[in-house]
């Protein structure tokens, strides 16, 4: 019987653990930029209030248990009838009310804000970075500065970044947690994403929306660094690295694992993932595994098929759609 | 058809190979069993072509505790493989493999059953009827759910197991990125046991409406038949979205469509909208029976009639209107933009509202009460603080902004699980061990449920409170494994320790299945607990036709009221009449095989042989149109015998209850 008096203290040490996260140095309450400090002002703000209701129900939970506990001397009480309370249940109701209000106009405030370039930064000139992702790597394409890297991402401190994401395959999802929060990448959708890193660092980047057999090591790495530094290394690739070539793009492309490359020109001049016209690159019998192999179907418009040779069906549906999207937050939707 | 012999049986693994030898010997052990036994002709009467619903509630159980089994397993190995950065135990694609099955087997085929078990067996009997609306379709909706959930489990030693993740996200799931049929078995499975489950949501639907004793208006009907009432009404609503989805997305993969595909047109994003308008309202039909189940036990052992009825039914009802409203809030990083992501953030956190009245409900049902520390009660008391972390961080996902910082990493998985382990399995434990003796006639040893109790308990929160911090230090899901510097290291050890224990704690209710069934004290009173609704006015374990005479109804809590004024629980011999009760039938049983032949058979994507053997459904559909037999009546001196055995029973029981 005595027993289960232990367990509302114990549990109500949790939270307490929970919310001890705020000083700890864990990635999502230690912002490196405008984008993630306003994220975690919302965050911070919830806990307030989630800590409240924790002490509230713990408190209560405790108090009511403990207190009316079966006890071999209050054998013979007999609990009186009671049906409710309109009053305490206006109470209890409005009280999650005025939480849920107090949670929702940060939250929608927020929302608008992070769709924009971060405050202090309208001034600033954003610079544009295409980012596609593939089966298990980050492709990152500056059409400003004309060059190519993969699987890490060279930024300007103190510049917003617009990141215009895709994918040329899975859906993926890009992060830098210590930068801001996630969003999906899509094939023959864009989605845009503004971040800033307000201190020159590495930040690790990566996949959260889990793509097969390769997603555990898609991650990639943000490197922050002051103007002149990042225009030497602009130019520097521009003047070292290797060219990039469609055949070489597409075997870019086949599910692999790669390290660090660089090109000095990106793969924008010839497809954009984004675009909703734009053909199929997959490669489904590079997906075999150990299960019973299933029948794989001709895609109508995969750029291994020949010039001309596209589903004509397919490519109404493509324009039809394509129609409907103007106004739409990303293409396609 | 060109069939690949060699690529039919998954082989290269030791732990599947073992498996594959285990599953063996289990079916030869059970063959050699009951041929021993000489019990087949009474599995067959008994079981197989039963229509009572009290025992295809125990079969959905039974179900419910191989699944556990099954799922767990899949858990533990998820739980050994990331114990330590750079685990070995387990390579990229097993991982995806059992995660992805863990899923699907945890939800569709652990807690639906479990919950559609309790359901079957409980439902009727709180409301006074003789069985569910549909005797017949409920054995049909068992035996497909069975069928499914066999056709799903077989994959990882036959074809492959799905890999794509539970919520089989297209494109990955498409044949552009799984070329294999291991998805096919997601597709068709789930495909067949959601038929059974949505026949299930009618079938009680009409029982509820139209099968309550006389009296008992909706406003006087337990709390768990309500919450099965609105959750049959989410199946009702939900379930046909996934009839659908799943149906294109077996046309994509075996048919070469373009619903959900990357090229010819297709739209990956569907899928995601069409699996969460069914995902989303799923969680809460899992969710709302159990809710149910606390009201009845939270009240039995307080002694005391539930704090706020009427709020609580409007609660219910307001939390199902809105599950169908908030599916946008499983991607608000997909872009949709910033207002959509605003109504769905405000969506979501309302739900935080009635689930809230809820919890003060419970709160003060217990107080002034008479709190007994039964095992049943301690599964509900241990719910409330757990669950309500499990749903202030729910409120927290919620918060749109804020979620692009938790989307799909470890914090989120710890917040669902923080909700339907709580939600979900401390229910149905607390429902099994209240109910137990009113399904078997005897009690589950409460000295080994304190055990299991304790360690389950303790194990939970051991699993899965890091996963919250883990999640916040960007711990991604699904990842089969981490680096040492990633620091995720001594978290992910404590939380694997935790699932050892909790498994422990699973076992403990195992053993106790098995020692109560050989040695707890079959001579109980038929009201163990002194409890408060009508199932517990008949004999324990109970009557086919659970009752001589239906009891009539003045109160909510009715059986309560019935021992307190001594009035409507003793009957004269006179009053009783012939019962009319529905016959046996075979069919459900064979239409279930025959539908999981057929399956297994578009699985393997021989298209021809399986449309063959769907023809062999609508033969049944065809003998079940022409089947004219009526049922059958209990004639007065059979029941007069029956009733006599049980009521005579009950002297000198003493109360399992102080």
């Amino acid at each position: 019987m005595f027993k289960k008096n232990h367990l509302a203290p114990l549990l109500a040490l949790l939270p307490v653990l929970l919310l001890s996260g705020c000083d700890s140095n864990m990635v999502v309450f230690e912002p490196k930029g405008p984008v993630a400090r306003e994220i975690l002002g919302l965050i911070n703000w919830s806990l307030v209030f989630m800590l409240l209701i924790v002490v509230v129900v713990f408190g209560l939970f405790g108090y009511i248990v403990w207190k009316y506990r079966a006890r071999p001397d209050n054998k013979d009480y007999e609990p009186p009838e009671e049906h409710g309370s309109t009053k305490l249940e206006i109470i209890w109701t409005a009280i999650p009310i005025l939480i849920v209000i107090a949670l929702t106009i940060p939250t929608v405030n927020t929302i608008y804000k992070l769709e924009k370039v971060p405050e202090g930064y309208e001034n600033k000139k954003p610079i544009t970075i295409n980012v596609t992702s593939a089966d298990w790597k980050w492709i990152f394409s500056y059409p400003e500065q004309g060059i190519e890297t993969v699987n890490y991402v060279n930024i300007p401190v103190g510049t917003p970044v617009k990141f215009k994401l895709t994918s040329a395959g899975t859906m993926q999802s890009f992060w830098v947690p210590a930068l801001g929060g996630q969003k999906y990448t899509m094939n023959k959708m864009e989605t845009q994403l503004y971040l800033v890193a307000d201190h020159p660092g590495e930040y690790l980047g990566k996949n959260t929306n889990f793509n097969g057999k390769g997603y555990a090591d898609m991650e990639f790495t943000v490197e922050s660094k002051s103007q002149q530094a990042f225009d030497k290394w602009v130019k520097d690739v521009k003047k070292t690295a290797p060219k990039l070539t469609e055949k070489k793009y597409i075997d870019l492309l086949k599910p692999t694992h790669l390290g660090r490359l660089t090109f000095s020109n990106n793969h924008l001049a010839w497809v954009n993932h984004g675009d909703m016209n734009s053909k199929t690159y997959t490669f489904p019998e590079l997906y075999r595994n150990h299960d019973y192999p299933g029948q794989i179907f001709k895609q109508p418009d995969n750029q291994k098929n020949k010039a001309g040779k596209t589903d004509d069906k397919s490519m109404d549906m493509n324009m039809k759609m394509d129609g409907h999207s103007n106004g739409g937050e990303h293409n396609g939707h | 058809m060109g069939i690949k012999w060699d690529r039919f049986f998954i082989t290269g693994d030791p732990l599947i190979l073992g498996s594959q030898i285990a599953i063996l010997l289990t079916m030869i052990g059970i063959v050699v069993l009951v041929s021993y036994l000489k019990k087949w002709k009474w599995l067959w009467t008994e079981w197989l072509t039963t229509v009572d619903h009290k025992r295809i509630g125990i079969m959905y159980i039974l179900v419910g505790v191989l699944m556990f089994f099954r799922g767990g397993i899949d858990g533990l190995l998820m739980k050994a493989q990331t114990a330590t950065p750079d685990g070995q135990l387990l390579d990229a694609q097993h991982y995806n493999e059992v995660f992805t099955t863990h899923g699907v087997v945890m939800i569709l085929f652990m807690a639906m059953p479990f919950l559609i078990g309790i359901m079957n067996v409980i439902v009727p009997l709180q409301i006074g009827a003789r069985d569910v609306a549909f005797p017949q379709l409920n054995a049909l909706s068992f035996w497909l759910t069975f069928s499914g959930a066999m056709l799903f489990n077989i994959s990882f030693v036959i074809g492959g197991s799905p890999d794509a993740g539970w919520t089989a996200y297209f494109p990955l799931a498409g044949k552009e990125f799984s070329p294999g049929i291991g998805n096919n078995f997601y597709a068709v499975a789930i495909q067949i046991a959601g038929i059974g489950t949505l026949m299930t949501g009618i079938n009680f639907i009409v029982t509820i409406l139209k099968m309550r004793a006389k009296g008992m208006t909706l406003m006087k009907m337990p709390m768990f038949s309500w919450t099965s009432f609105v959750t049959s009404i989410i199946i009702a609503a939900s379930f046909p979205i996934l009839t659908v989805a799943l149906a294109l997305m077996t046309f994509d993969r075996i048919f070469g469509t373009h619903f959900f595909t990357l090229s010819g047109g297709g739209m990956d994003m569907m899928w995601v909208n069409l699996f969460w308008l069914w995902g989303h309202p799923e969680v809460y039909i899992v969710v709302l029976p159990a809710f149910g189940m606390f009201s009845e036990v939270i009240s039995t052992f307080s002694r005391k009639t539930l704090f706020g009825y009427k709020s609580m039914v409007g609660s219910i009802v307001g939390i199902a209107i809105l599950s169908m409203l908030v599916w946008v809030h499983h991607f608000f990083t997909m872009g949709a933009g910033p207002g959509v992501n605003s109504i769905f953030s405000i969506t979501t956190m309302m739900i935080a509202i009635p689930t809230g009245v809820k919890m003060f409900n419970w709160l003060f049902t217990m107080r002034k009460g008479r709190i007994q520390f039964t095992t049943a009660m301690l599964w509900a008391l241990a719910f409330v603080p757990c669950f309500l972390i499990g749903g202030i961080t729910g409120v927290m996902l919620a918060m749109g902004a804020a979620d692009y910082q938790y989307h799909n990493t470890l914090f989120l998985v710890a917040h669902f699980h923080y909700v339907l382990i709580p939600g979900v399995v401390f229910a149905v434990f607390a429902g099994l061990y209240y109910w137990w003796p009113k399904m078997f006639g005897h009690m589950l040893n409460e000295k080994l449920g304190k055990l299991h109790f304790w360690l389950f308990v303790i194990g939970f929160n051991m699993t899965f409170m890091p996963m919250f911090f883990l999640g916040l230090n960007g711990a991604v899901r699904r990842a089969y494994t981490y680096s040492a510097e990633s620091g995720f290291g001594p978290l992910m050890l404590v939380s694997a320790i935790g699932a050892g224990i909790l498994a422990i704690g699973f076992a403990f209710f195992c053993y106790n299945i098995y020692w109560s069934a050989r040695y707890a004290d079959r001579n109980i009173s038929s009201d163990p607990w002194d409890a408060r609704t009508l199932e517990w006015a008949t004999a324990s374990p109970v009557q086919f036709y659970n009752f001589a005479k239906i009891p009539e109804v003045t109160s909510l809590d009715a059986f309560w009221y019935m021992k307190k004024k001594n009035k409507g629980l003793k009957f004269s011999n006179d009053e009783l009449e012939e019962i009319h009760m529905p016959s046996n039938s075979g069919l459900p049983f064979i239409m279930s095989i025959v539908f999981g032949i057929s399956g297994f058979l578009l699985v393997f994507e021989w298209k021809i042989a399986a449309l063959v053997a769907a023809l062999g459904i609508l033969i049944c559909l065809a003998i079940r149109s022409f089947d004219y037999n009526d049922g059958y009546h209990v004639p007065v001196d059979e029941i007069k015998e029956i009733e006599y055995g049980w009521q005579n029973k009950e002297k000198g029981v003493e109360k399992h209850v102080n």
